[in-house]
């Protein structure tokens, strides 16, 4: 029998809504069946902590006496540049922005200990960051310096929002060259001596939902602690590539948008990340619900990490040269085993995307909705899928 | 016999003073170098397993002490930031000692001072900068 969101919604404000996670739908449905597990689960939870650059956060700020127009004009948040081409007090930034003269990324690999990223953490922890700003000074808006303290406290808004994140699927990288490779999937020893992957697999949002049938534009989801939306499909938002035959994808396919209130987020879920010799970044924290309409869904979160798999792609020359060669296909029971076999030779592994961290969003978002804080939306429009133009 | 992994840093005037092999000679400890930088006019530093009998291990210190030497264990040198770390698993195929492990039921990560050798890999590629090493 097939259920509704609004149904589900009754339940989950009736505190009786049962909600599992992604990783323990498998077992239940293994024990139960199918049909027997799809009547009696309502919701199962996702999630994911890895890092993401296409992050950042908009601000609005307090005006000053007299006024300043920073659109138009020069700003930087704690020496990192901020966008500044909007209205007066509305700035953006973007989580891979760095300090234009940071003698520590001078050098050769270059350490990124400080950017974007790491401003927006610090904005989430309470902390006072330094805003300077220079303008070109208007009839309306005189003031043409600003240098002064501000805090998340001292904003009128404050929104987080992800043009790209919870990539659906990601590749797996080595380095097949003879000398060490810096890269945004971490520092790669030569001569294929690491693998690294960045996927909570099993647990992963889109992974357990392949064809979008429940997320949409305007799925209410956990984001960096709070309360937050996917606001659109994400940038390279690519559902035609070749799939599973439990239509997974075989390579990085989907993404989401994501938009949600900085103010309510924490910082132990938006994390600055710093990947030497290649730049800053974010880690955000993502879980979204899944509710249970019908077997066909529930089938489709029972997917587990063996069911998944990956494309070894060698970031040494195949990635930077454009080149769509894949060294193979591994899974992610393998990659979380600690070993992969490419070619003759056993490969190391490591993950850039917390499965622990994950767990624990699914966790927590699943105590959410079972405590009635959190109900289900229903999405306003679908995300394309693989017969979709877009 | 007893194992200990220490610092053990030369004021500038001992640079040319052959204390190792003093070490080896005449308190019969077997010396594993696992790293050193010696700055001429500044410093030295060494990390070494110090091998050896209890008795002989306590006037080998005692002698180094009076040398001016100044030796301490290990694990000050490298910190671990539990709040820090995700978690990721990035460092687990670096790292040559298992020092950092990973429990792949909980996947979570752990790190056992003891096992490090201060080989430094570690340090770059932590994205959350979980991992300091003073060396």
């Amino acid at each position: 029998m097939a259920k509704t969101i609004a149904e589900i919604n009754q339940k989950i404000k009736e505190g009786k809504a049962v909600v599992v996670t992604a990783e323990e739908i498998i077992d239940i449905t293994r024990d139960r069946g199918i049909k027997d597990t799809a009547q009696k689960i309502d919701v199962v939870t996702t999630g994911t902590f890895g890092p993401m650059c296409s992050s950042g956060a908009y601000f609005n700020l307090k005006q000053t006496k007299p006024k300043i127009k920073l659109g138009g004009g020069r700003t930087c948040f704690n020496d990192v540049p901020v966008y500044a081409g909007f209205a007066a007090a509305d700035v953006l930034l973007g989580a891979t922005a760095i300090p234009d003269d940071d003698p520590r990324n001078k050098v050769y690999p270059g350490k990124f200990k400080y950017g974007g990223g790491h401003v927006i953490e610090d904005l989430i922890a309470g902390k006072e960051i330094r805003l300077k700003g220079t303008a070109h000074g208007t009839d309306c808006y005189p003031q043409k310096e600003i240098d002064t303290l501000i805090s998340l406290k001292t904003m009128n808004e404050a929104v987080l929002f992800n043009p790209r994140n919870a990539y659906q699927n990601y590749n797996v990288a080595v380095n097949l060259s003879n000398r060490v490779i810096y890269t945004y999937m971490g520092v790669l020893q030569p001569n294929l001596r690491n693998a690294n992957y960045c996927s909570a697999g099993q647990l992963s949002p889109l992974l357990n939902d392949p064809l979008y049938k429940t997320i949409g534009i305007g799925t209410r989801i956990f984001l960096g602690g709070g309360e937050g939306y996917v606001a659109w499909p994400g940038t390279q938002h690519n559902p035609t590539l070749p799939r599973t035959k439990g239509d997974v994808p075989r390579s990085p396919a989907g993404t989401l948008a994501l938009i949600g209130n900085l103010k309510g987020m924490s910082p132990q879920w938006i994390r600055g990340v710093s990947m030497t010799g290649y730049g800053v970044s974010l880690a955000v924290g993502i879980g979204v619900p899944i509710p249970i309409l019908d077997e066909k869904i529930l089938k489709y979160t029972t997917v587990k990490d063996r069911d998944i798999c990956a494309q070894v792609i060698d970031y040494s020359e195949a990635y930077p040269q454009g080149k769509p060669e894949s060294m193979g296909e591994v899974n992610y029971a393998q990659l979380k085993s600690g070993k992969i076999k490419i070619g003759g030779n056993e490969v190391p592994t490591g993950g850039l995307s917390s499965y622990a961290k994950a767990r624990e969003i699914a966790g927590i978002l699943k105590n959410w909705i079972k405590e009635g804080k959190f109900v289900l939306t229903e999405p306003v429009a679908k995300l394309p899928g693989p017969d979709d133009t877009f | 016999m007893k194992k200990r992994k220490v610092v053990i840093t030369f004021p500038p005037h001992l640079i040319n003073e052959p204390v190792s092999y003093h070490l080896i000679k005449d308190y019969d400890l077997r010396i594993n170098i696992l790293k050193a930088r010696v700055v001429p006019r500044e410093e030295g530093r060494l990390v070494v397993e110090l091998n050896g009998k209890g008795q002989s291990l306590k006037e080998a210190e005692d002698y180094l002490a009076g040398l001016g030497v100044r030796i301490e264990p290990l694990a000050q040198e490298v910190k671990f930031l539990k709040d820090r770390c995700t978690s990721c698993t990035v460092c687990i195929p670096l790292c040559p000692t298992e020092a950092l492990s990973l429990d792949r039921k909980q996947m979570l990560v752990d790190f056992h001072n003891d096992k490090c050798i201060v080989c430094g890999l570690c340090v770059p590629a932590c994205p959350f900068r979980a991992i300091e090493v003073m060396f």
